[in-house]
């Protein structure tokens, strides 16, 4: 393997995480900040100017936490949940296209750390994966909602794939390809050609989908703080905890990545302006998720899995079919 | 007036009842259900209520230890001694009525005869830990020498820390300065009533 491509590719993992780390946290700010307001309250004000040093304030308080392992919990498993939700979370960003490509002292930039063939398959399975760090977690816990928890986080993630795949897949027929670059390429040709008005079902079932793979308040059934405590976090504390958190947040940020580069244009041709409007459009998906949570109230673990099984789904596969037919004809 | 009118709770003629629907019970009655409640767009209703709030910006908040809300004069927080106007010394003659009244005993006092044969307070101690701030020590004494004032932020190393008697008293350059502020509350003076007083009637 070439040297130059090995340090390129180190340096953008450190870069990506770098930045998603502190946009996890930041996350959490304009979470407070966006829900107080809409609360009528301020929200955080007094670490420093507007409430902005809340974050690192919290961050000193994650990192200097005793890490508390309860006694009956599976020790191993229990330690190592929380790495599993981060890291599948950071390594579904590596296929990613998070800026166009650009020039720096003659030297071309792909900010994507691994163009693969398969991409939007590799971002959706490993996100996928993430369910792992949940269901193990709640269920090493040796606490009772923590192991509700883990039984919803199957029934929900496991439920929630098929219609994240369904719905994605009939745009993928449509640009014939995986790589989300392609998905960018297809839709280079301005606002008219954006996936979302020839495939306006999926967008939105996959918008939908969006919310239970990220355990968004709609959908909050995994961690429900009203009736089954932190669900897996309940026993966590410290930087365990804090895991899970910066795990949750960075799937909101990729997620709404995903869904701006596949169905609303993505980057467009690759200028300043097409760059900053993924920028805006993902913040847009990212305020929305905050939206939703001040607005909206949780569903029922029965209706969640009644709107999986007999709507999304049904309406997946017929948007499928039906792409199918006009595809063909 | 008859039962049926205390029962009729209808202040206003406006008062209707909500037209409920009857649940569907077979499966073309609940498809139909979902169908308009799902595009009847009252999801996009809530996103609005709470997007309308952020935009108008009508902060409720108040930042406590920088703001505080205005408090009524007869709030009943920890307790005040209080000096006599003109002469400045101290209100309390140590009847003991306080003491005596309090329901939840927790006001102790210690008197003697000084040397010009009046009564004295020599020790007077509120325990805090036990005071239900109920004011019926404020409302018996004759004196209107301890009543309650609006200091509620009792968090100390010791409750103790709050019913010094010294901290009780009014600070005598407070009341040099006319600042002694006279408790509106339970016991207290009402207001006029020197007009409302009857002359003590001497022809007997």
């Amino acid at each position: 393997m070439d040297m130059a491509y090995l340090i390129e590719t180190i340096v953008k993992i450190v870069v990506i995480m770098l930045i998603f780390s502190a946009l996890a946290g930041l996350g959490t700010y304009f979470e407070r900040k966006v829900l107080a307001f809409m609360q009528r309250r301020l929200g955080p004000m007094n670490v420093g100017p507007y409430g902005l040093l809340q974050v690192a304030a919290d961050g000193i308080k994650l990192f200097t936490k005793e890490d508390i392992i309860p006694t009956n919990v599976v020790a191993p498993i229990f330690k190592f949940a929380p790495v599993i939700t981060a890291a599948t979370a950071f390594m579904a960003a590596a296929a990613i296209p998070f800026w166009p490509q650009f020039t720096v002292f003659g030297y071309t930039v792909h900010p994507i750390v691994a163009d693969t063939e398969i991409g939007l398959l590799y971002v959706m399975a490993v996100m996928a994966i993430g369910l792992y760090g949940l269901l193990l977690g709640g269920m090493a816990s040796a606490n009772k909602f923590s192991l509700i928890s883990a039984a919803r986080t199957a029934a929900i993630f496991v439920s929630y794939e098929v219609v994240t795949g369904l719905s994605l897949l009939a745009p993928i027929m449509v640009v014939g390809s995986l790589s989300l670059i392609d998905f960018n390429n297809y839709q280079v040709g301005g606002v008219s050609h954006w996936l979302v008005w020839s495939q306006p079902v999926a967008f939105i079932l996959f918008w939908i989908a969006a919310f239970a793979e990220t355990g968004r308040t709609p959908f909050h059934l995994i961690a429900n703080d009203h009736e089954i405590i932190d669900g897996f976090g309940t026993e966590y504390s410290g930087m365990r905890w804090g895991l899970f958190f910066i795990g949750e947040y960075a799937n909101m940020f990729f997620i709404s990545f995903v869904i701006a580069l596949v169905f609303l244009g993505g980057f467009g041709d690759g200028g300043l302006g097409g760059a900053l409007a993924l920028i805006a459009k993902v913040a847009f998906f990212f305020f929305f998720f905050l939206w939703t949570r001040a607005a909206w109230p949780d569903v029922r673990p029965d209706q969640l899995m009644w709107l999986c099984w007999k709507v999304l789904m049904p309406l997946a596969v017929i948007n499928v079919v039906v792409t199918g037919l006009v595809m063909m004809f | 007036m008859s039962i049926e009118q205390f029962k009729n709770r209808n202040v206003s003629d406006d008062y209707f009842l909500v037209d409920i629907e009857d649940y569907p019970t077979d499966g073309w009655g609940k498809f139909k259900r979902v169908v308009k409640r799902t595009f009847q767009g009252e999801l996009f209703v809530g996103l609005w209520v709470v997007l309308r709030e952020m935009i108008k910006f009508d902060i409720h908040t108040v930042q406590y230890p920088k703001e505080k809300m205005p408090i009524g004069p007869r709030y009943r927080a920890v307790h005040e001694m209080k000096r006599l106007w003109e002469s400045g010394t101290e209100r309390c003659i140590g009847c003991g009525l306080c003491e005596k009244i309090c329901i939840s005993d927790c006001i102790r006092m210690e008197t003697r005869i000084d040397e010009n044969s009046r009564k004295e307070v020599s020790e007077y101690s509120i325990n805090l830990g036990r005071c239900i701030f109920c004011g019926y020590c404020a409302e018996v004494c004759p004196e209107l020498a301890i009543t309650h004032g609006g200091r509620y932020e009792n968090a100390s190393e010791q409750r103790a820390h709050f019913v010094m008697y010294e901290d009780m008293l009014t600070p005598i350059d407070m009341l040099k300065a006319g600042q002694q502020q006279e408790f509106d509350g339970f016991g207290a003076i009402t207001p006029h009533e020197d007009e409302r007083v009857k002359k003590t009637p001497l022809a007997y």
